[in-house]
């Protein structure tokens, strides 16, 4: 029964591969990241299959170490800078964005379909450094190290430049649509909650990424040319290039995960059917972490030799940046409360990130301690603690987002018995892998090693079967996704009672979004106040 | 092409009026030109660090800039940027004529501008003044004298690469107004790139007093 489906969507209309890849509309540029980006976690989730493969029993059994060096450098670096930064605004956002604040598309969008190429030929630059001899110097190109390697470190650092652009790119166009292109009767305070963590994530966008990207210029300078900025023995500074780095990539973390908290209120509110317990704290949080991200850089340099002072003054800021975070998880706690909740996959993936982000968050307490930080530093605590965050609540988010949009995105359902299995095995998987790492990483197993001495053996062993069940959990999650294009029932307009405006028109949406311009009358999560329209196919 | 809902042709259909899309252009240039800024913001911080650090080297080396043609340039940019303003003026008062001479003369003035850079540049070339490893120069007195001429370098040469840059809009720019793109009711494109003409403009205006000048 294919009649909920209008025959005229942005999926077949216009139609050939040329009206996609110059394509103005929003909605396309989505999907387009969202296929994009996919690809970029599968490439760097095989280069984690293979760094764990390799620690899964001691001695050096699969590479050298130079090659194990190269595989967890291209494994960080493909996370971090093809995947999880664009992941959710690029991809997600740019879907659902212009549709939930009822505008026919975003303010700039030559620049958008710019930021999607632009991601592409930062994609070709960081794939040709892989075959240029890659890099090994790990993601986050440390000097004096990045400046004497003989790996491709000027290409993957342009590259990590270009990507940069379509970053900024994406977040003045989020900034400006916000501010210019909402319908009208949508005040600040009617916004979606997921559109608040959008702005604030674009405001570290534009304000931090340029930081990165002299940064980057510098180190490829001081490769090309020894200028001397960053080499001590021509009278620089080596940890000034840390400073500069971490000036970008601790607000960069919250890029990553500010998203994520925005879809985290969508799904509680709509699978509670409840309206979000201190919304204006909630939004208000997103941009206070925006803002106190930018003061805590110094966390990842307490043993770098930075002054005593220093140190402490940023072991306080980041304590302070715990706050908000917390304001938001116990908000969501507080909504779930006495709430009507259904366990559909999405909010699964919810309870995930509630389950996983939390230990993942106040872990980051523990490191953000000076006199613990000095101890974890640089093991395997470490290493779980940004799992935990980064993908026990980034990606956790992403997947439950996915799964939410699915339907409006392609107007088809998927396997829901398929997907909630998938979700277990992705959630058991994920601890599998990363719990053990908190274990060794007490005890002392130092991170980026590619041997360890045989006491670690059982923690490794587990982690590296942890990662298979997750794996599988993937492959079952890619297998319903792709199968429901030819099994899925309709998904209708709304299929979860939800009600933002992108539940408002039809799954697909027709190419300029709404038949009508929608007229806001209600807050986006008011389901205590508006019993929510009966029209639930699906359920 | 102007549709059936009587939308002007420049009205992008996404806006629903011409003021919400001038809107959103400018503050869209606004916060291009931030990230612009902190662009830059990495270099002024690393110039402060190695001045803080390297005083009397930094004193010294400033003594092998040219400050008449440094000084010249300043003038030469200043000009470009008047001319610029007064373009976008006769554009508002729709003299199309007027507009499209102002933006050959802006033009003109970032073509001498680099022309004079060319000379620096090549004297300095000449004598081992460069960044780095380069650097074979024996007059200037203090520890790793190198390092001024490298932020010299790259100071200067991203300031350049954005001359460039904007000549290629300005070019873009003339050829719109010549084509007839523009009128009294419809500018923001050139607004626009006077908006960005001016943060070059700017950002030499402190490039030079802290290279050319300090003392
Ligand atoms: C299948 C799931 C994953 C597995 C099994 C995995 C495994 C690993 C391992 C073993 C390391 C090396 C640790 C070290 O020796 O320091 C590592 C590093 C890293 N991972 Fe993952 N990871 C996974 C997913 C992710 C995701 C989703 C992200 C981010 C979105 C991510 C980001 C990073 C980063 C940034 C590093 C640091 C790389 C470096 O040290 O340069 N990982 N991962
Ligand atoms: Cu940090």
């Amino acid at each position: 029964m294919d009649t909920l489906r209008p025959a005229q969507n942005y999926l077949n209309e216009p139609r050939g591969w040329k009206s996609w890849l110059f394509t103005l509309d929003h909605k396309r540029i989505g999907i387009m990241y969202l296929a994009a980006i996919l690809l970029a976690f599968l490439l760097g989730g095989i280069f984690a299959l293979i760094v764990r493969l390799e620690l899964l029993r001691p001695g050096a059994d699969l590479m050298s170490a130079d090659t194990y060096n190269k595989m967890f450098t291209l494994h960080g670096a493909i996370m971090i800078f093809l995947f999880i930064i664009p992941s959710i605004p690029a991809a997600l956002g740019n879907f659902a964005l212009p549709l939930m604040i009822g505008a026919r598309d975003v303010a700039f969008p030559r620049l958008n379909l710019a930021s999607w190429w632009v991601y592409v030929a930062g994609t070709i630059i960081a794939l040709y450094s892989i075959f240029a001899g890659a890099v090994d110097t790990g993601w986050t190109f440390y000097t004096p190290y990045s400046t004497q390697t003989t790996t491709a470190v000027i290409s993957m650092t342009f590259a990590a430049f270009v990507l940069g652009f379509s970053s900024i790119f994406t977040g003045i166009n989020f900034i400006v649509t916000v501010h210019k292109l909402r319908a009208p009767g949508m005040t600040w305070f009617k916004m979606p909650l997921f559109v608040w963590a959008l702005y604030a994530t674009a405001i570290i966008q534009v304000l931090a990424t340029p930081v990165l990207g002299i940064t980057l210029l510098l180190l490829i300078f001081e490769r090309l040319f020894a200028i001397g900025i960053f080499d001590p023995a021509m009278g620089g500074d080596p940890v000034l290039y840390q400073h500069f780095f971490w000036f970008y990539s601790h607000p960069a973390v919250y890029i990553m995960i500010l998203p994520g908290m925005g879809i985290m209120s969508e799904l509680v509110a709509t699978f509670a059917r409840k309206t979000i317990f201190g919304y204006r704290f909630v939004a208000f949080s997103s941009v206070a972490i925006a803002l106190i991200g930018f003061l805590v850089w110094g966390h990842h340099m307490f043993t770098s030799g930075q002054s005593e002072a220093a140190s402490m003054v940023f072991s306080a800021l980041t304590f302070l940046v715990g706050i908000p975070s917390a304001v938001k998880i116990f908000n969501w706690l507080t909504t779930l409360y006495k709430g009507q909740i259904s366990f559909e996959t999405p909010m699964l993936y919810a309870l995930w990130f509630l389950c996983t982000f939390t230990i993942g968050g106040l872990t980051g307490i523990f490191l953000g301690a000076l006199v613990v930080d000095v101890h974890l530093h640089d093991t395997y605590f470490v290493v779980a603690h940004f799992h935990y965050v980064m993908m026990g609540g980034t990606v956790m988010a992403f997947l439950g987002g996915i799964h939410y949009w699915w339907p409006k995105m392609f107007g088809r359902m998927y396997s829901e018995f398929w997907g909630r299995i998938a979700a277990v095995l992705v959630f058991v998987g994920f601890n599998g892998t990363f719990f053990p790492q908190f274990v060794m990483g007490a005890q002392g197993m130092p991170r980026r090693y590619f041997d360890y001495v045989p006491e670690y053996g059982t923690m490794h062993a587990a982690s590296t079967v942890g990662s298979w069940i997750m794996t599988l959990g993937f492959l079952i999650m890619a297998t319903y996704l792709i199968a429901s294009f030819w099994r899925g029932k309709p998904a209708g307009n709304n299929p979860w009672g939800a009600l933002s405006l992108e539940w408002t028109t039809t799954s697909p949406p027709p190419p300029h979004n709404f038949d009508s311009q929608p007229v806001v009358t209600h807050g986006p999560h008011d389901y205590d106040k508006i019993i929510a329209p009966s029209t639930l196919a699906g359920r | 092409m102007s549709d059936t809902t009587g939308h002007p042709a420049y009205l992008a259909h996404h806006f629903a009026d011409a003021e919400q899309q001038r809107e959103s252009s400018k503050l869209g240039m606004w916060i291009f030109l931030v990230t612009e800024i902190l662009l830059f913001g990495g270099l002024f911080c690393a110039y402060t660090i190695y001045r803080s650090w390297y005083p009397q080297m930094f004193l010294d080396a400033h003594r092998a800039l040219d400050v008449t043609m440094g000084g010249i340039n300043t003038v030469v940019l200043i000009t470009s940027s008047l001319t610029m303003a007064l373009a976008i003026r006769c554009m508002q008062l729709g003299q199309r004529q007027n507009t499209l001479r102002l933006l050959w003369a802006t033009l003109l003035l970032a073509g001498v501008f680099l022309v004079i850079k060319y000379f620096e540049y090549a004297h300095k070339f000449h004598l081992g003044q460069l960044p780095g490893k380069y650097y074979t120069y024996t007059g200037v007195e203090g520890t790793n004298p190198h390092i001024f001429f490298s932020v010299y370098f790259l100071m200067t040469g991203l300031h350049g690469l954005h001359v460039i840059g904007g000549m290629g809009v300005i070019a873009w720019m003339i050829r719109r107004t010549a084509r007839g793109d523009f009128s009294a009711d419809y500018y923001t494109p050139i607004e626009m790139t006077g908006l960005y003409w001016h943060l070059v403009d700017l950002i030499w205006i402190f490039l030079f007093p802290l290279l050319y000048l300090i003392g």
